[in-house]
């Protein structure tokens, strides 16, 4: 089950972050931050190749004793993670890349809404919904 | 068949296809509320009854056809069912080999146009040679000719509204095409009363009894009528419930409202079948001033294919939420199954030039008396946007827009609307028959298509508690009622002394005061001579005339006045002012201000001093109060309370007189000046006219 979900813009910043609610969410955010340094380290690790070779999934960013972090970089840079709890049955690898998925295109949907300015916070419902079935459900 | 008669009716019967064909298309366009391809089930009822069949009989037909199983008649139902009809006519058994063969036109009573009384007659041949063929081979090309009749009819059928057969009492105008729209009204309104009748007798229909009454010669029927039976019933309870809902959802959009939108939508995109860009629609709906998020959300809604653009039903299903929203309609999270695309495809709409700015504009309007209106349309609701078929029944309006999609507003023109609308769907659909034969693929799902079709049968019904308005159009929006009139009166027309004086209150505003109730009102008789009858204020020689007579008794008793003088001075400046209230009004208003002007300053400088015992003009009418007042007054020591009171109302009235006559004296004066200034400007011009004269 995904304990967090965060989608990252261009900028590192986050336009989205959601976990599950526990006592120190704050951890997890840490947590994502921290994966940062490891996405750019793999988007950066094609160098100057095209973009078309690196695969937009980037699998396991860094396993910790309490959970794994997953990455997925889309062609404008926007990234997303999800932390996983590490005390589930391992996820395939398969369901996180659907999970990655169900992400980006839910992320482009909201992209396609001319009314929200790409670079703010996502507030589609829509996307929330997604995301919270995605928490919940994924084991 | 021999062939004399199988030619004939071969070439009888291409011709008589045709006159089938353009008497079934006739009857199709009548009986459509829409373009959507679908037959008004309140229509199609009302064919139905004016065949003069048992009601047994229609409904064997009904679900032979399809109708049932469909939930709707559509044209190729529709097609089958009338050549059921005049099988039944003719007295064969209703089943669908009787189609195959030729069949007389299905007769119609009551029906007014000629036309009708000419096609049974012209296949009245073809009816003889119907009850000779049976199955014969020459049937067999007819049925092959029916049979792509009857395709193409189908084929056209797709898109029309699913219609129960409604057995609505009201028989429809068959006519010939050309005569169809003018029934077409009468037709829709009709079945807008029909159709609420009709609803409650969906139910009772009794299936049970299919062969026993039927006088029409059937022999096994039941074998397919009851599995079609259970089908009819639960079409009914949804053709009533949906129609029942009909009324009170708010997400449904009347078609006053789609028409709005497509207006809008032209505006935005001429092409109706294009896209409208995600920055230009951002733009459009900005204008509406809901907040972003909402909008946002409403984006999300309506954009079903998230394609970043619209089409035209999703600009609908946008347009509509946003006038519900404008109406106070909280956004649901998702979309109700009336405003799907898929749904909003099926109704065209023609157009009706509306300006974007004053549908904004009136929205704004409707969002302000907002309540319970949508229509919005139809336009409260705060349930379940998911289960439309159970939202409360609140008013929707928009539309309809708005407060201008208020429901009730859009209520009340939807109905003028729909009379407008019917015959322009009808003629669009005439005149597209091409168009709904490419449409045949489009099918949404059978029960977004019973709620189409219920929306588009019920559409001609007026929304009881108006929607959305909500809402919807009110609300909404969209079809936003024009702007209320002002309440209040401009100063040129407030000045209607009758009407002053009966009204109270308004005197301010108009520059009245209505004589105070306790006192008689205060004659100007004494100006009146000296008025010259207001050219713009007719309405004061009306006022004077009453007046004058008091006017009169007012110089009576200006001499007794001075008795009255010695009288508590309270009383008679109180009754004095008073008096000047009324009179005041009346001598400025007339036009010639000088002398009532002077008359009335005096008395009211007189008054105004606060020593003067001299008699005082006003005090006329004041004679027979001043009187029980001197009275009163000498025994105002032993009543003081109630002359104090009386003192008291008088002073605020005459307050109030004097609030009122100066403004009008400010805005007299300043009437004086601008004519002072005329004249200066006239002479002048005439000085340049005559230079040399005068030097």
């Amino acid at each position: 089950m995904a304990v967090c979900i965060a989608v990252i813009a261009k900028e590192n910043y986050p336009l989205y972050i959601r976990s599950v609610p526990t006592e120190n969410e704050l951890k997890f955010h840490y947590t994502v931050h921290t994966s940062l340094d490891v996405v750019e380290e793999k988007i950066s690790a094609v160098g100057k190749a095209l973009v078309d070779q690196r695969e937009l999934y980037l699998g396991l960013l860094y396993p910790t004793e309490d959970y794994k972090v997953y990455g997925y970089v889309t062609n404008s840079k926007v990234k997303f993670v999800i932390v996983v709890d590490s005390s589930n049955t391992s996820l395939r690898d398969n369901e996180i890349r659907s999970m990655f998925r169900k992400l980006h295109n839910s992320f482009t949907d909201v992209m396609c809404n001319p009314f929200y300015n790409p670079g703010d916070p996502i507030q589609s419902k829509a996307f929330d919904g997604m995301v919270s079935a995605m928490m919940v459900q994924a084991c | 068949m021999d062939q004399g008669p199988g030619t004939a009716t071969a070439g009888s019967f291409i011709s008589l296809s045709e006159n089938e064909q353009r008497c079934y298309s006739g009857l199709c366009t009548l009986c459509q509320a829409d373009s959507s391809g679908k037959l008004a089930a309140s229509k199609v009822g009302e064919l139905f009854r004016a065949s003069q069949l048992p009601v047994e009989t229609l409904h064997q037909i009904t679900e032979l056809c399809g109708a049932k199983r469909l939930g709707y008649f559509g044209t190729g139902q529709f097609y089958v069912a009338l050549k059921l009809l005049a099988a039944a006519q003719s007295g064969l058994p209703i089943r669908l080999e009787s189609i195959k063969s030729e069949l007389p036109l299905p007769r119609f009573s009551g029906m007014k146009n000629d036309g009708e009384v000419l096609l049974p007659n012209h296949s009245q041949n073809s009816d003889a040679q119907v009850l000779q063929a049976g199955a014969t081979p020459t049937s067999a090309t007819r049925v092959t000719a029916d049979r792509g009749n009857f395709r193409q009819a189908e084929s056209c059928a797709e898109k029309q509204e699913p219609r129960s057969p409604s057995l609505s009492p009201i028989s429809s105008p068959p006519g010939s095409p050309s005569s169809y729209r003018g029934y077409t009204h009468g037709a829709q309104r009709n079945g807008t009363e029909t159709l609420a009748g009709q609803l409650p007798r969906g139910p009772g229909w009794s299936f049970a009894q299919p062969d026993g009454s039927s006088p029409s010669h059937y022999g096994g029927k039941p074998s397919l009528e009851h599995p079609t039976i259970p089908q009819a019933h639960s079409v009914e309870r949804l053709v009533d419930h949906s129609a029942e809902d009909y009324h009170d959802n708010p997400w449904r959009i009347t078609e006053e409202q789609r028409e709005y939108y497509t207006n809008q939508f032209k505006t935005l995109q001429p092409d109706l079948g294009a896209l409208i860009l995600g920055a230009v629609a951002k733009n459009f709906f900005t204008k509406s001033k809901l907040p972003i998020p909402e909008l946002s959300h409403i984006w999300e809604l309506s954009d079903v294919d998230c394609d970043g653009a619209l089409t035209f039903a999703e600009f609908c299903t946008a347009f509509h939420l946003i006038v519900a929203r404008k109406n106070g309609y909280p956004l649901p999270d998702t979309l109700p199954p009336t405003l799907l695309p898929g749904f909003v495809e099926q109704d065209g709409a023609p157009q009706k030039p509306v300006s974007e700015e004053a549908f904004f504009g009136v929205n704004q309007q409707s969002a302000e008396p907002a309540a319970p209106e949508k229509a919005e349309p139809l336009i409260s609701f705060e349930d379940t946007e998911l289960v439309p078929a159970q939202q409360e029944k609140n008013k929707l309006e928009i539309q309809a827009p708005l407060a201008e999609l208020t429901t009730s507003k859009q209520e009340l023109r939807e109905e003028p609307s729909k009379s407008v609308f019917s015959p322009k769907r009808v003629s669009k659909v005439l005149d597209k028959p091409a168009e709904n034969v490419n449409r045949v693929a489009e099918r949404p799902d059978p029960p977004h298509e019973l709620d189409p079709h219920m929306r588009s049968r019920t559409r001609p019904r007026s929304y009881s508690s108006t929607s959305i308005d909500d809402a919807m159009k009110k609300n909404e929006e969209p079809p936003t009622p024009p702007p209320r009139p002002q309440k209040t009166h401009s100063r040129a027309s407030s000045l209607d002394l009758n009407k002053l004086f009966q009204q109270s209150g308004q005197g301010l505003k108009s520059g009245w005061l209505p004589p105070p109730p306790a006192l008689p009102p205060r004659p100007l008789a004494t100006q009146i001579p000296h008025f010259i009858p207001a050219t713009e204020k007719r309405s004061q020689n009306a006022v004077q005339q009453p007046n004058f007579a008091d006017f009169s008794r007012f110089r009576e008793e200006e001499e007794s006045s001075a008795k009255a003088e010695e009288q508590a001075k309270h009383s008679q400046v109180s009754a004095s002012t008073e008096d000047i209230g009324p009179t005041k009004p009346e001598g400025v208003l007339s036009q010639p201000p000088q002398k009532p002007f002077r008359r009335k300053y005096r008395p009211e400088s007189q008054i105004l001093e606060p020593a003067t015992p001299t008699p005082v003009p006003p005090t006329p009418s004041y004679a027979p109060t001043s009187a029980p007042s001197a009275g009163g007054t000498k025994s105002s020591q032993k009543l003081p309370s109630r002359q104090k009171k009386e003192i008291q109302t008088a002073i605020r009235k005459n307050k109030e007189a004097n609030a009122v006559l100066t403004r009008l004296n400010s805005e007299l004066q300043q009437q004086l000046k601008d004519v002072h200034q005329e004249r200066i400007t006239l002479e002048s011009q005439l000085q340049v006219l005559r230079p040399v004269a005068f030097m």
